[in-house]
């Protein structure tokens, strides 16, 4: 077993937000250049940009973990994760269902490019990717849990969408297979302000939306090779698999 | 003021929590991030939100606030009603938005001189 250098979480130009660099081709270019094995690719409330970026990377010998950062009804931001094609695309058309009925305004929100290999435009999705859905995060959980994905809390140290900031706190019954630290804490700091939550898996994400954010932080996955299954193992701790963070 | 009361001078429906109506209302607040309702709410006030995940029954016992008023037609999650009538803190609820629920919870807590 050895480490691999993952990022799992970052935009592509699909989000409004996301800077129009964030292209398939650009992500994977800066991905090999900082090092990383995985990214894990997680537009807002859409799974639509996974396969161009899985198979852009792929070729070059990164990992993609597909999935979206899900919005819930409470306005906390959670990862979700699937192995298998029609799994994201069903979650995807789950999730636009529950997405509020709001369309994007380019000029205002930026805009929502699917791309393809090329950096062609595909389509632009109609709704505000931003937005919310009217899914309570335990629906959102039991949902994904359900379809075999992994359910991360995003961003817990950020006041804003973080599970803690939106919350509270985090509600002790819900299953989350890891919580998600910024890039502006540390593991250290995290754990001294929240000492309760220590025993969760922790992973640490760029949230990039801006090409040079890629790999800004990442999680260091101890493990057999690339794959949903080890990915799944080290975020739970078996079998000798595990993550490891910056301290 | 007394939250049965209060019900009575909005017109606010009760969805649980019936045996905290005699609860003492000292004042309001509003917001609709928890973190900030943990941090800087006081016992005795009436909140004010549009969330409805049992973690605001959990924030509104532990802070001893006297009532939750959920706006826009919100309805509570069931395991929020379960735990409002385990601690005796009333749901209550209007179809009117925050900004009106607010002004008129202001103007009668000022008239009763309840803060």
């Amino acid at each position: 077993m050895r480490h691999f250098k993952a990022d799992l979480h970052t935009h592509t130009v699909l989000s409004p937000c996301g800077d129009l660099e964030m292209s398939p081709q650009n992500i994977a270019d800066k991905a090999i250049e900082k090092g990383l094995d995985i990214i894990g690719i997680t537009d807002h409330n859409s799974t639509m940009q996974c396969a161009t970026v899985k198979n852009v990377a792929g070729k070059r010998g990164l990992f993609v973990l597909c999935g979206a950062e899900v919005t819930t009804k409470e306005e906390v931001h959670c990862l979700a994760f699937f192995e298998a094609p029609d799994q994201l695309s069903y979650f995807n058309d789950f999730i636009y269902e529950h997405l509020a009925d709001v369309k994007n305004d380019p000029e205002k929100f930026g805009y929502q490019a699917l791309v393809d290999e090329n950096e062609m435009i595909i389509s632009q999705p109609e709704k505000l990717l931003i937005s919310a859905t009217d899914l309570s995060i335990e629906e959102l959980e039991e949902k994904v849990h359900e379809m075999n994905g992994l359910f991360i809390a995003a961003h817990v140290d950020r006041i804003s969408n973080g599970i803690i900031g939106q919350l509270g706190f985090i509600p002790p019954d819900l299953n989350f297979d890891a919580l998600e630290l910024s890039k502006f804490t540390t593991f250290q700091k995290f754990v001294s302000d929240y000492p309760q939550q220590k025993n969760y898996t922790f992973i640490q994400s760029s949230d990039a939306h801006f090409i040079n954010d890629v790999g800004a932080v990442y999680t260091q996955l101890y493990m057999e090779e690339p794959t949903f299954q080890e990915i799944t193992k080290a975020l739970k701790k078996q079998d000798g698999r595990k993550t490891e963070l910056k301290l | 003021m007394k939250v049965s009361e209060l019900r009575d001078d909005l017109g606010l429906k009760v969805f649980s929590g019936k045996e905290g109506m005699d609860r003492n209302v000292s004042g309001g607040y509003v917001s609709d991030l928890l973190s900030d309702v943990m941090g800087n709410s006081r016992e005795g006030q009436v909140w004010i939100t549009l969330q409805t995940h049992k973690n605001v029954m959990a924030i509104a016992s532990l802070k001893d606030l006297a009532a939750v008023i959920l706006v826009k037609g919100h309805q509570p999650d069931e395991d929020t009603l379960k735990q409002s009538n385990e601690e005796g803190v009333p749901i209550l609820g209007t179809d009117k938005p925050t900004f009106e629920i607010a002004g008129k919870l202001y103007k009668t807590l000022e008239k009763h001189e309840a803060f």
